[in-house]
């Protein structure tokens, strides 16, 4: 970790680093609280939960919060909390990797596809077209059924149902990009494609791109939970937040807690990566420097 | 303007179907699911026996107390030697296109049933080779074998008569636009949206039915059927779920009743289909180990509010057919753990394929735990249905979790599933022992007869567990307190004669 | 190039995008175990019956020739069967489709009724308590689960205040109030989650074009700031929202699955994940390429779009 704000520093020797500006900024220090926070609960999970997380208890099913189970019980008698907190590993990784995915594919893909244009582009755009047409729901059970249940084939599976957003989000803002008056003068100038990519375009593409990233979030930790139960992802007994909210989803009157709790977490670091991706995005804005 | 004056045309209209439309009787009733193809000969799925009660009468029917009663028929007989069936028809019956009941028709159908390609019927009533016309209202089903649970098969889908004339007009598209003779006749169908029904005017037993309009609507969440249910947009919901029984009993407006299912919910277990049967197939010892290690009371209390009946038998402990000699064992963990030691398997390990159902989910979980105190570790698959389904013709488990809907005669509960060649012996279970007493059961009228050979047969299922058999749910109905004269009957399905809106 | 001849040439590739899709969709479906007439038999297992429904439906052939003989009834209009209730897929397609449009096209209008102007606050008054109200209720519309909010609106309205039906649908042709007292509910809970995104994509691109150049200049001129906010940064601003919002009304078309299950609502989303379950093979086929092409209609209108409301845009698509 420690290697972020050296190089960082370096690079901006003049400034404070884009580290020390974003926390400089109430708002998005809270949020860099908060997304940290939830990274040390899942990494200290086997310390923090108060239970075993798998442990059931069939004399205390879907028991409403207590001294004893601060958060309540689910249907089979086990603790909400541990399992929220252990829950919080498969759900981050499943929330953070595909998106990451998503993003580090569309990028160049985008770049190439807007900046060259023509047959290149078509290629590229009718390929993302035809896999905003398949149903995520083929490719989830194909996937498991060939490569067997496992988080991994999950979030493979998540970021190839992002990945056509994110592309086409990536390459419309290139072509926006490529029109700027900046980026026509270091074309005439006679600037090298890769150098006016990086230089110019890259900058400009990522504020979208941050914020599509911090909204996929939610709609993968939520994936995950559908995914977990056609059998990729997560397997039960295993916790994520997405398959407590799936289990407690004929519980609604009954145990409201059971749908609750998983429910604010996961609003909880939406919010907070929102927030988070606003602050990176003013930092990072090359006009505000 | 001449806009403003087509709403208000349009407005009058609405208001005048509306006013139509309060007149009429209308009972919605939310499904838990969309019904398949409504052709009897084809329908396979179980929701859509609720749909064709609206529309087909059968032969025969089923009292809630299993007893068969005619319908379409007025009776039966048996001849020499049970190879052959004379059945007398109800005169002056007519199919919803005006086309006559007779025995002319009873021929169609059953060769119909007989030999459409896919036919799910065939299975059922496989062993008529011919039909006979006695006289305008008398038929004779001669049969190769002979087969007394024929009758009860007459009951469900097999029994159901459909127009020879729409049938031969529409082909295999009947399912789309089902003619039959039912109570109420089709009307229109929107695939995941609803079937509707209108009051038929010359149903042969019109005096006994007083709703004037069905709507069947599929809800598929649960939650959400009941909520209709309360707020009065549908008047009936099936099964539902044994933990929002409290929330209906709560509500003044509304009644629920249920009743003890005829099937049941069981593990069928790899005993010798394939490689993958070597695990549990090894030894009866290792699944009379498994088949002790589980409390089934403590499964109903904990997933199902104690709602349902615990089980062991291809029938359920209510039933006549029921061997009471040997009813639920009580958990004993201990004696588990011996008997592993003794087959030599201490630390049993197997796969259970459950398919994304919640109440399978939830009861596997509960299984698991309870396995794991006998030092049996059992890993939970999840696996959506159709891929465990032939998973299991395939022979590719070692454990799955489905169910049976059940039938009225207790042959329709097993013989497929246990005997040699039985189409649904995924375990590839084999004893001839056993294939020799259901056959002479199929065989035997008198039911006490009957009842011996199936107490036989308990015996050996129990000792050599190619299935666990765990519980019985218990159908239960939602009515809005408005509707009158509903008897709940243990195939879930609802009876409309007598049936009231007040 | 021009816009008249850059229209021409996507809709050109249309044909060959679709015939991409529909290979790629069988192949995947082969892809699947089991096959319709297991999930047809289902817990009911006859091996005759099975084997006749493979034979019917050309199940047992290999599978580039069952896709031939798919696609040679699609060019001549036949789009096959349900395997599973035996309905012609077109029929299927032709009553679903208004009914998915329909609530697609509400829901979207509720999404940037919401997401628009709560962006546009958001990004207008940076850092004040409304632009966090704002942020707040538009994530929180993202992420509340679609289940827990139709329900709970089903409880509202339905079940305590008795204002508005439960669940169904009627069509607009047959009773017009009807048609919207049951659409309401399911739109404003597919509305709510995309609205969400909107309003994230406006605000940014907002603070994006409020900070440029232009935008400067024009108030440096002392425009109005009304007129700057609206004419000036939201027209640059709506690149990013005219992409997204193209996307998200694909995805309205064919994946409103839980809440069209809740509200019982007929739409593609509930016939696609049926299709899929029961392996019904044509009918999966029919709503895929029927989306698709809507896809691929709704992504160029709004790269048509993109294109008009950016002058800058013009001589580069």
């Amino acid at each position: 970790m420690s290697v972020v704000p050296t190089t960082l520093a370096v690079s901006v020797a003049r400034r404070p680093s884009a580290l020390g500006r974003l926390l400089r900024r109430p708002s998005a220090a809270t949020a860099v609280g908060v997304v940290g926070a939830f990274v040390v609960i899942a990494l200290a999970a086997p310390w923090l939960a108060p239970f075993d997380p798998v442990a059931t208890d069939f004399g205390a099913v879907r028991k409403a919060p207590s001294m004893l189970h601060r958060l309540g019980t689910d249907e089979v008698g086990r603790d909400v909390l541990a399992r929220l907190i252990w829950g919080a590993r498969a759900s981050l990784l499943a929330g953070l990797i595909p998106v990451t995915m998503a993003v580090l594919v569309s990028i160049p893909l985008g770049l190439v596809s807007g900046y060259a244009g023509g047959w290149i582009d078509d290629l590229i755009m009718r390929i993302t077209d035809a896999m905003l047409a398949i149903p995520f729901l083929i490719v989830a059970i194909a996937l498991a059924a060939f490569l067997g249940p496992s988080l991994t084939n999950a979030m493979i599976a998540i970021g190839i149902a992002a990945l056509p957003v994110f592309l086409r989000l990536a390459r419309n803002t290139v072509l926006a990009v490529k029109a700027e008056e900046y980026v026509e003068a270091a074309r005439a100038l006679g600037g090298s494609p890769l150098r006016i990519g990086a230089r110019a375009i890259l900058p400009n593409m990522l504020p979208p791109l941050v914020i599509q990233s911090s909204l996929t979030v939610a709609a993968a930790i939520i994936a995950e939970s559908s995914l977990s139960f056609l059998g990729l992802g997560q397997q039960p007994p295993a916790p994520s937040w997405g398959s407590m909210l799936n289990a407690a989803q004929r519980y609604l009157s009954q145990a409201p807690w059971m749908a609750l709790y998983p429910g604010l977490a996961i609003f909880a670091i939406v919010l907070a990566l929102n927030v988070l991706g606003d602050g990176l995005r003013d930092v990072l804005d090359p006009k505000h420097r | 303007m001449r806009s403003t004056r087509i709403l208000t045309a349009f407005l009058v209209l609405a208001l005048l179907e509306a006013g139509v439309a309060s007149a009429q009787t209308v009972l919605r009733i939310g499904l838990n699911d969309d019904p398949d193809a409504l052709d009897p000969t084809i329908s396979r799925a179980y929701v859509g026996r609720l749909v064709f009660a609206a529309f087909c009468d059968k032969l025969f029917d089923v009292t809630p107390d299993l007893k068969i009663v005619p319908q379409l028929a007025t009776g039966y007989e048996w001849g020499a030697g049970g190879r052959s069936v004379v059945i007398r028809l109800r005169p002056g019956v007519k199919f919803h296109d005006g086309e006559p009941f007779n025995a002319e028709a009873v021929r169609f159908n059953i060769e119909r049933h007989l030999s459409t390609p896919g036919s799910f019927r065939k299975s059922e009533i496989g062993e008529i080779k011919t039909v006979d016309i006695v006289n305008d209202l008398t038929v004779r089903f001669n049969l190769a074998e002979p087969l007394v649970p024929l009758i009860a098969a007459l009951t469900d889908r097999s029994g159901m008569m459909v127009s020879p004339k729409a049938a031969r007009e529409l082909g295999d598209k009947f399912g789309t636009r089902p003619v039959c003779a039912g109570p109420f006749k089709f009307v229109e169908r929107v695939a995941q949206g609803k079937i509707v029904g209108e009051r038929f005017a010359e149903y042969w037993d019109k005096a006994n039915i007083h709703v004037d309009r069905i709507e069947f609507v599929p809800i598929t969440d649960s939650t959400a059927r009941l909520a209709n249910l309360r707020s009065g947009d549908l008047q009936m919901i099936e099964r539902v779920s044994p933990t929002d029984l409290a929330q209906v009993r709560a509500d003044g407006k509304l009644k629920v009743v249920g009743i003890a299912e005829l099937g049941y919910q069981m593990l069928p277990l790899n005993l010798n289909n394939g490689p993958r049967g070597k695990v549990l197939g090894a030894d009866p010892r290792i699944r009379q180990a498994i088949d002790l290690a589980i409390d089934r009371e403590t499964i109903i209390k904990t997933v199902f509010n104690n709602e349902y009946l615990p089980g062991n038998q291809f029938v359920s402990p209510v039933s006549p057919f029921y061997n009471a000699k040997l009813p639920v064992k009580r958990r004993d963990v201990a004696r588990a753990r011996q008997l592993l030691r003794e087959a030599g398997h201490p630390n049993l390990a197997f796969t259970l394929i459950v398919p994304p159902e919640r109440d399978r989910q939830e009861a596997a979980l509960v299984i698991q735990a309870m396995l794991a105190e006998a030092g049996i570790t059992m890993t939970i698959q999840t696996q959506e249905n159709v891929t465990m389904l032939s998973a299991g013709r395939k022979g590719d488990f070692e454990a799955y979790f489905t169910f049976w809907s059940g039938r009225p005669d207790p042959d329709g509960n097993i013989f497929a599933f246990t005997t040699c060649s039985g189409g649904q012996n995924d375990s590839k279970y084999c004893n001839q022992d056993v294939d020799a007493i259901l056959t002479k059961a199929r065989h035997e009228a008198d039911p006490a007869e009957r009842k011996k050979l199936y107490d036989q047969t308990t015996e050996i299922m129990l000792r050599d567990l190619p299935r666990l058999i765990l519980w019985h749910r218990r159908v239960f109905t939602g009515l809005n307190g408005k509707v009158q004269g509903f008897t709940p009957h243990p195939d879930g399905i609802i009876r409309f004669k007598g049936l009231k809106l007040s | 190039m021009t816009l008249p001849r850059y229209v021409a040439r996507r809709l050109v590739v249309l044909v060959p995008t679709l015939f991409f899709v529909s290979l790629l969709i069988f192949s995947l479906q082969q892809l699947l175990p089991g096959d319709a007439a297991v999930a047809l038999a289902g817990e009911e297992h006859d091996p005759v019956a099975v084997a006749a429904i493979r034979q019917k439906y050309h199940l047992d052939r290999p599978v580039p020739i069952q896709y031939a003989i798919w696609m040679g009834r699609v060019l001549r209009g036949d789009f096959g069967e349900s395997m599973r209730n035996k309905i012609p897929v077109s029929q299927l397609l032709a009553a679903k489709l208004p009914v998915t449009v329909e609530l697609a096209v509400c829901s979207m209008a509720i999404a940037l009724l919401i997401g628009i102007p709560a962006g546009i606050i958001a990004a207008v008054k940076q850092g004040r308590p409304v632009a966090v109200a704002a942020n707040v209720l538009a994530l929180s519309g993202l992420s509340v689960p679609h289940f827990w909010l139709g329900i709970m609106l089903i409880l509202l309205f339905a079940v305590h205040l008795g204002w508005l039906p439960a669940s169904g649908y009627v069509s607009p042709w047959e009773d017009l109030r009807r048609n919207l007292a049951t659409i309401a509910l399911p739109s404003f809970v597919l509305g709510t989650g995309v609205g969400g995104i909107m309003m994230r994509h406006t605000r940014g691109a907002m603070v994006e074009t409020l900070g440029a150049d232009y935008v400067r200049t024009a108030r440096a001129k002392s425009v109005r700031e009304r007129m700057v906010v609206l004419k000036h940064a939201l027209r640059n601003a709506l690149i990013p929202v005219v992409t997204l919002g193209a996307i998200e009304f694909g995805r309205l078309l064919s994946g409103a699955v839980l809440t069209e299950q809740i509200f019982a609502i007929p739409g593609f989303g509930k016939m696609l994940v049926d299709g899929v379950f029961n392996r019904d093979y044509a009918v999966v086929q029919g709503v895929v390429l029927v989306s698709a092409g809507l896809y691929v209609l709704l992504n160029l209108a709004g790269d048509v779009l993109a294109f008009l409301v950016n002058p800058r845009l013009r001589g580069s698509a």
